[in-house]
């Protein structure tokens, strides 16, 4: 009889545990955000978590098509220096302000303000030299040069509201600040909420760091109705615990199931399972400057790498597919370019190489080393998946056509130090293009390093291609699409064919999800649970 | 007794001063956490912008002595991460983690304790076989496992308990406490007994070797010749000589529970300071790791201190001599 009552209780326990309405949905992030003041941080749970209550100017689709949110629709002039946006109208924030051009103006002076940010949107309105309201519901954006990326760049970062900001009549922006505005709001006005104020489809309800962002369906919303009622992120860092909260039924929704999971995940009656390309390439980099090269050995001092022959030679060494079979479990998609085929300024008819182990003896012998060399590969062992494994495979290839590699894996903090102050000879680590396509990561990654001209920001490398530049410069003052799309693709191909830098594979990015839902998968990793939706 | 609680306060701060200065140059070593918090979007131009602002521009010893000259006037920092004075975060994170520890303490104390004294009392009886084979698995198993291995028997299989998070808080006098309220209880409980396993080992282990030692003592049979209850003989006269070695265990074992419930916060994702220091040091959060640590030195000085104290009540022979203990 004890016995009955225990079960008795344990069952009614049980019954309080589940989540208390179907209307509500709970997902857990694998990291934080450090906030959800939208212009606070430029990181991914922090954009992901704005999405939900801030909208952009322009908004990017799933596979980060960029598509109408609060500007209705949008003309560049014929010399590409003035953008004209035609905004919706009807729009209104969640403490029932409308929303008008003045409050794109207040953001845009907020971006560069935000006090503390540790990583500032202001690269987003920077190639701006002029925004203006010329009525209520229309923005004329100038800029010095044609720059075909604003749309992006404006895709980016979710508008605020002048007045929840504390600011009442006008706003006139300048890029040395804006007249009127003495200070901005600190992030933490936008934590406990009083800022908090966007016109997305979700309402600010809490956020206590470390344990939820909460918020509610704002019934107001210009768009289609959101589905849930109330939605909560949880972060939960630890993926064993993350994949465990899903299976107890706490969770709806989980990011980064981990790989080696993802099998007996599928196979659960309880969970599914959806997964979408993404935008996310694997890469190794090559030293192309230092002379002698750290962890370069039995070359007399020499740096093989700066030889097109050898670079071509590890290319052909890597057998990709099977780093994409036995390593991503199939979650990734060999790579030969930056971008994936998805996105704008692919070549398409470049196609993937054929790893050939004889070819790539013959090529280092070309080039004069018959006997190989050895080589360290640098890489973090805790920021992409599997990182620290694909850096092993790709040593065992390497060392099979005679360069002895070995592997240095690092966690992140001590890898981009030592990265950014040019102590690898190869090092690998991933970029997840924005809506900009293949201009990102040409612009971040190949460019020759330069300052003024904001240019190879993450080339840690150091590969310089005079001939690359002009066209990559041309490619980024071109805003007429086809022409663009057409530089894009030709500085693609000359990457390609100098092996600059060599792309191992595009991430394919999972997420579990409770029996019963689905959601549609975003090209930029970001979980965003307007789309989740029951399945039938 | 004052010039006692002087001394310790100023062991304590010397202590705190090393570890503050260990700490701060270690993380300037280790890397910059611009890189980490930057988005690699951002230009060249960009990132030595972020760097100027949040001020790691600086030579390191420049850095150092904004800090020194912050602490003279109560300011440890503020994180770089989440714009907040580094103090009041780890304040804010706190009352869950003292909560997890206190309640891990007590289940391993009114637990352990009993299971320790009969182990003690009866050591060839099978049932004290048992208790001893436990508390062997109870402190050999790795606390995340066994952190997972609750998860996926009371969350997954048995759907009695959530599987992490802190569940819903009442403000008490401002402070968020979950234990008031089942929802609250209930993600408290898996956690707590996770801190509580490896504690309630140790104390099973230190009584029943104490029980042992003392019940073969004279005084012990002389209160048995008397005719005290076996209860009293137990309760008091045994229990009260076993309790020094239990005590300092005890005190220590608090101490490192509420700084280093790393693991515990990590599996059941409880939102206390273990899991903020973790997370700190993936993003090199210099001013919070270091806020940290020095709370934690500071709290360990007090920890032994209040054990000292615990001693001279219970053994009436350990007195509180010159800074002496």
């Amino acid at each position: 009889m004890k016995k009955l009552t225990l079960v008795a209780a344990a069952l009614s326990l049980g019954a309080l545990s589940t989540p208390a309405s179907a209307q509500s949905l709970v997902a857990a992030f694998a990291s934080e955000p450090s906030s959800v003041d939208p212009l606070y941080h430029n990181l991914g749970p922090n954009n992901a978590t704005r999405k939900h209550m801030f909208e952009s100017l322009v908004g990017e689709g799933p596979d980060l098509a960029i598509i109408p949110m609060l500007a209705e629709s949008w003309s560049s002039s014929e010399d590409g220096l003035t953008w004209t946006f035609n905004l919706r109208k009807g729009v209104k924030f969640h403490d029932g302000g409308d929303f008008t051009a003045r409050d794109f103006l207040y953001t845009a002076c907020r971006i560069p303000n935000v006090p503390n940010s540790p990583s500032s949107m202001a690269g987003f309105i920077k190639r701006a030299k002029s925004i203006e309201a010329p009525d209520d519901h229309t923005i004329k954006v100038t800029t010095p040069a044609p720059y075909p990326l604003l749309l992006t760049d404006f895709a980016s970062f979710g508008v605020i509201s002048a007045s929840a900001n504390g600011h009442t009549g006008p706003v006139t922006y300048s890029k040395d600040g804006c007249a009127g505005i003495d200070s901005y709001l600190d992030s933490k006005a936008y934590n406990d909420g009083s800022a908090t104020i966007g016109t997305g489809p979700y309402k600010f309800v809490s956020f206590t760091p470390g344990e939820s962002v909460v918020m509610a369906r704002n019934d107001d919303y210009w768009g289609d109705k959101p589905h849930w009622a109330e939605i909560t992120i949880r972060p939960i860092t630890n993926a064993g615990a993350r994949v465990a909260a899903l299976l107890a039924g706490d969770v709806d929704v989980i990011e980064k199931p981990p790989v080696q999971d993802l099998d007996r995940l599928r196979k659960d009656a309880k969970v599914d399972v959806v997964q979408g390309a993404s935008s996310r390439v694997i890469y190794l980099h090559f030293d192309h400057v230092g002379e002698p090269s750290p962890g370069i050995d039995g070359t007399d001092g020499k740096n093989p790498l700066k030889d097109v022959r050898v670079r071509k030679a590890i290319s052909l060494a890597i057998n990709r597919p099977l780093i994409v079979d036995r390593i991503m479990g199939g979650l990734a998609v060999p790579a030969r370019q930056l971008v994936p085929d998805f996105m704008v300024g692919v070549d398409k008819s470049i196609e993937l190489e054929k790893p050939s182990m004889d070819e790539a003896k013959r090529l280092l012998a070309e080039a004069g080393y018959p006997n190989g060399f050895s080589l360290t590969i640098g890489s973090p062992n805790d920021r992409y998946i599997n990182d620290s494994k694909i850096a092993q495979a790709v040593a065992q290839m390497l060392t099979r056509v005679g360069i002895k590699t070995d592997v240095d894996a690092m966690t992140a903090s001590v890898f981009f130090k030592r990265r950014n102050k040019y102590e690898f000879s190869l090092y690998l680590a991933g970029w997840g293009s924005s809506g900009a396509g293949m201009a990102s990561p040409l612009r971040a990654l190949v460019a020759s390093q330069s300052k003024e001209k904001g240019l190879g920001g993450t080339n840690r490398g150091r590969y310089s291609n005079a001939e690359l530049d002009v066209v990559i410069e041309e490619a980024l003052a071109t805003v007429e699409p086809k022409a663009h799309q057409a530089l894009l693709s030709k500085a693609s191909k000359m990457v390609v064919d100098d092996v600059a830098i060599l792309p191992l594979h595009y991430e394919v990015t999972p997420w579990a999800l409770k029996a019963g839902l689905t959601m549609t998968p975003r090209a930029d990793q970001h979980t965003v649970l307007t789309s989740v939706r029951p399945a039938n | 007794m004052l010039a006692y609680l002087i001394r310790r306060f100023g062991q304590a701060f010397l202590v705190m001063a090393v570890m503050a200065t260990i700490v701060f140059f270690g993380l300037y070593a280790v890397g910059n956490p611009v890189d980490l918090l930057i988005n690699p979007e951002a230009d060249l131009a960009e990132q030595e912008e972020t760097i100027r602002r949040l001020g790691l521009d600086k030579p390191v010893h420049v850095q150092f002595g904004y800090f020194l000259s912050g602490l003279t006037q109560g300011d440890l920092g503020t994180s770089f991460v989440h714009n907040r004075p580094a103090l009041e975060l780890i304040l804010s994170r706190l009352p869950a983690t003292l909560e997890l520890a206190f309640l891990g303490i007590l289940i391993a104390v009114v637990i352990g304790i009993p299971l320790g004294m009969i182990a003690g009392l009866k050591p060839d009886a099978p049932y004290s076989k048992v208790i001893m084979t436990g508390s062997v698995i109870g402190f050999s198993t790795p606390n995340f496992w066994q952190g997972l291995m609750l998860i996926m028997l009371f969350a997954v299989f048995l759907g009695w308990l959530p599987a992490g998070g802190r569940g819903e808080t009442v403000d008490v006098f401002g402070i968020p406490v979950s234990f008031l309220t089942w929802d609250g209880l209930s993600h408290l409980i898996l956690p707590a007994i996770n801190v509580a396993i490896y504690k309630m080992s140790l104390v099973i282990r230190l009584t029943r070797a104490g029980t042992a030692e003392v019940s073969l003592q004279d005084y012990v049979k002389y209160a048995r010749a008397r005719g005290l209850s076996p209860v009293r003989v137990v309760g008091v006269h045994i229990l009260k000589n076993i309790m020094i070695p239990v005590v300092t265990v005890l005190g220590l074992e608090t101490g490192n529970v509420i700084a280093f419930a790393v693991v515990t916060e990590t599996v059941f994702s409880w939102p206390g300071i273990g899991k903020l220091l973790i997370d700190s040091i993936g993003l090199l959060d210099r001013p919070v790791v270091v806020a940290y640590l020095m709370l934690t030195v500071f709290l360990f000085v007090m920890i032994n201190l209040v054990v000292d104290i615990a001693y001279s009540i219970l053994d009436p022979r350990v007195r509180v001599k010159r800074g002496k203990s």
